[in-house]
């Protein structure tokens, strides 16, 4: 009865209500925009993108002659030490956001999860920094910078006692590339810990009983309850700003320029000085293709690890 | 059919009232950067508007992001420009990527002559190849970077007196680049009405153009050249000279022992403001703004004097201002060629000087008391006869941002030595050439 009761209920092929056209073609029909807008806005420029980095093409020179030049490009990107530089510049700073970021977001999304009054209040006050824009906390990180009468060297002369106006936090070659990690730590730490906290949430209550009747030391729960719980998460969290702070271009672009000199001239400044400013197309889309064979290798190294992580 | 009559001739008549407003009315769009001399050319043009029916819009950008956002619009072949203001550097890439329309048998028919204009303009704003009669632009806005100072601190008795104690001399306007530097070094830190003051606002910045325009005005005193033989391309020995390497290590030195803390990458506003706000005793800017610094309540008037960028080995001022061009995929070219024409009038040019626009019309510029016409026009025609400008080659931008980068590498991060840097900015502009097919 069931059975007759459930075949009955299923609809009439909607082919046969649609002359000519076979549950394949319907489908097709449904999926094929998104198909094709994927493919005009993804895969083709991608393809494209592949195409002039052989060449030496350049968008501004129009009436030019455009010539296959082999693996020149890539030559040439991988010979230059600017280049070399720009990916040490990134480098440091991704290292250094990633690792302050993760350690401070995971230490206030402990201590936000601990129970007491104005934890709401709390909580949102420490993420209102990642709801501001890049270009807005740029601008005014800048005035906090500024030798004269910038509050953070008067903060840190307060402290130290030396002079605020005799120390550059954006114009010192040692010290500029500090002064993006800070204001990216600044910003983007609440991001990190609200995964944590979701993580640390997430916890079941009766596995820290079991390990209490136990008597495990709150150390021994920290390290073997809390610790591999969050590790997803916190994995997560690592490679959304890995690759947001890989391609990091407004906020360093807003408070140094790429400057002093070169010193904070990520590799994402540089691809847009080549493509959009110099116009050097064709070298431009050779180094956004090794930077994207970069970005996708270490990305696809890092998610296989994270799904190993997540069935343990 | 009376009726089918009436409609078609109402028809017909509304379509040439169309096709007449459309033919003789047209909305032009200027595009210049976002600065002082924009706003009176916004004032001037209402005389255009009524004399010619069109009306004017304007787009203005601000420095930094004039050059990206304009190339961009051009090498898109947009049209949001009918009429461009385009900076100097630009003429070669708008002549040879044909942006910008020829405008020789324009000039021929409607008997304009470039010879009414100061020679050094026609030669850097208008004209491609260089110094050949192929006309892309008209002058529209003489400029070149020069110098601004606190007359009230060099006429005080106290700090002349100091002056003289610690260096022999006596303070005044320099006369030569070491002698500026000397005076910038003196106020560097010194105590005036109770506030610390520093010596100088020079240009620094890293992103556009800045510490090639500022690193130029000490480079072409000295004697630099971009080749010895013109047209040649034959940059060793020449961009790497013992002058300019001299030069480079007097900028550095200069930024080092002169400036405000802070300015490392400061270009036109961070200058206008250490000086507005009394941090600086001198600093360097482009006349276009010193109508405006003359007019400020504060540190205007008789407070402020100018002066031309001082020589060393030679004269030489570093070039700025422009030519205005008809872009080439306007579909307005007729309209933007009249207002070429009435911007070509030496009446309209003798009120655009009035307005605080640099007139580059040799009626305005000989005219009968130009030079007392305000404190800086006499330093202004000083500096046009001595005006070198930067490659207008039409891979300027790549030309100019490997210097951006060897200078500021080399004045701002301690890179390296000035010799380095000017022998890397060889190697790095042969590159560019050689790509090109000059080498």
């Amino acid at each position: 009865m069931t059975i007759d009761r459930l075949a009955s209920a299923t609809p009439v092929r909607v082919a046969r209500k649609i002359k000519g056209l076979s549950d394949r073609a319907i489908a097709w029909i449904f999926v094929g925009p998104t198909i094709f807008l994927l493919l005009a806005i993804n895969i083709f420029p991608l393809i494209w993108t592949i195409n002039l980095s052989f060449t030496n093409y350049k968008a501004n020179r129009i009436n030019r002659e455009v010539k296959y030049i082999g693996l020149r490009n890539y030559e040439r990107i991988l010979g230059d030490s600017d280049i070399w530089l720009s990916m040490q510049a990134t480098a440091h700073f991704l290292f250094w956001t990633l690792f302050f970021q993760v350690l401070l977001g995971f230490a206030l999304a402990w201590l936000i999860n601990r129970k007491f009054r104005g934890n709401d209040l709390w909580t949102t006050i420490i993420v209102l920094p990642m709801m501001l824009s890049p270009a807005v906390v740029g601008n005014f990180w800048t005035f906090l910078y500024q030798p004269q009468i910038g509050l953070f060297n008067y903060i840190i002369a307060f402290f130290t006692g030396a002079d605020p106006s005799s120390f550059e936090m954006l114009g010192s070659v040692d010290l500029a590339p500090w002064s993006i990690v800070i204001v990216d730590t600044w910003m983007w730490t609440p991001f990190v810990m609200l995964i944590c906290l979701a993580g640390l949430r997430s916890i079941p209550d009766y596995i820290y009983e079991a390990a209490e009747i136990d008597r495990a030391s709150k150390l021994r729960q920290f390290f073997t309850i809390t610790i591999p719980m969050v590790l997803p998460f916190l994995m997560l969290a690592v490679l959304f700003r890995g690759i947001e702070n890989f391609k990091m271009f407004d906020l360093v672009v807003q408070l140094t320029g790429g400057g002093p000199g070169s010193v904070t001239e990520m590799a994402s400044i540089n691809l847009k000085r080549e493509a959009f400013e110099k116009w050097r197309t064709g070298y431009s889309s050779a180094f956004a293709i090794i930077l994207f064979v970069t970005v996708f290798g270490l990305a696809s190294i890092y998610v296989k690890a994270l799904n190993k992580v997540k069935e343990r | 059919m009376i009726v089918r009559k009436l409609a078609s001739v109402t028809a017909v008549s509304l379509a040439s009232l169309c096709y007449a407003n459309s033919s003789h009315a047209e909305d032009l769009t200027l595009c210049w950067a976002a600065w002082d001399p924009a706003n009176a050319l916004v004032e001037l043009s209402k005389d255009f508007e009524k004399k010619s029916g069109h009306s004017m819009n304007f787009e203005f950008v601000p420095w930094p992001n004039f050059a990206d956002r304009m190339l961009n619009e051009l090498n898109s072949g947009g049209k949001l420009c009918d009429l461009l203001i385009g900076d100097s550097q630009w003429i070669g890439g708008g002549a040879e990527n044909g942006h910008y329309v020829k405008l020789n048998d324009f000039f021929d028919s409607e008997g304009i002559s470039m010879d009414d204009f100061a020679p050094a303009t026609v030669y850097a704003y208008s004209t491609w190849p260089k110094g050949t009669p192929n006309y892309y632009a008209l002058p529209a806005m003489g400029d070149a970077n020069g110098w601004f100072y606190r007359k009230d601190w060099f006429g005080r008795d106290d700090i002349k007196a100091a002056y003289k104690e610690a260096t022999g001399e006596e303070l005044g306007e320099p006369k030569t680049q070491k002698e500026m530097l000397q005076i910038a070094q003196f106020f560097q830190g010194r105590e005036i009405d109770g506030k610390k003051v520093y010596g100088a606002a020079i240009f620094t910045e890293r992103g556009s153009e800045g510490i090639t325009m500022g690193a130029t005005s000490a480079l072409y005193p000295w004697g630099f050249k971009y080749e010895n033989t013109p047209g040649k391309y034959d940059m060793e020995g020449a961009v790497n000279s013992a002058e300019a390497v001299e030069a480079l290590e007097f900028y550095k030195e200069f930024y080092k022992t002169a400036t405000p803390p802070g300015y490392t990458n400061s270009y036109m506003g961070e200058s206008l403001d250490a000086f507005k706000s009394g941090q600086v005793a001198m600093a360097m800017n482009w006349f276009a703004f010193f109508p405006g610094l003359y007019a400020d309540p504060d540190t205007g008037g008789d407070k402020i004097d100018f002066f031309v960028n001082p020589p060393q080995n030679q004269a030489g001022s570093t070039l700025g201002g422009q030519g205005i061009s008809v872009v080439s995929y306007s579909e307005k070219k007729d309209a933007s060629l009249e207002y070429i024409k009435w911007f070509a009038d030496p009446a309209i040019q003798a009120q655009w000087w009035s307005m605080g626009g640099y007139s580059a019309h040799n009626s305005v510029l000989k005219g009968d008391g130009f030079t007392e016409s305000a404190p800086f026009a006499g330093d202004f025609l000083k500096a046009m006869e001595n005006v070198q400008d930067f490659w207008q080659e039409p891979t300027y931008a790549e030309l100019l941002l490997a210097m951006q980068k060897r200078i500021h590498d080399y004045v701002v991060a301690d890179k390296g030595t000035a010799q380095e840097a000017l022998d890397m900015l060889i190697e790095d502009w042969t590159e560019v050439f050689e790509d090109e097919g000059k080498l």
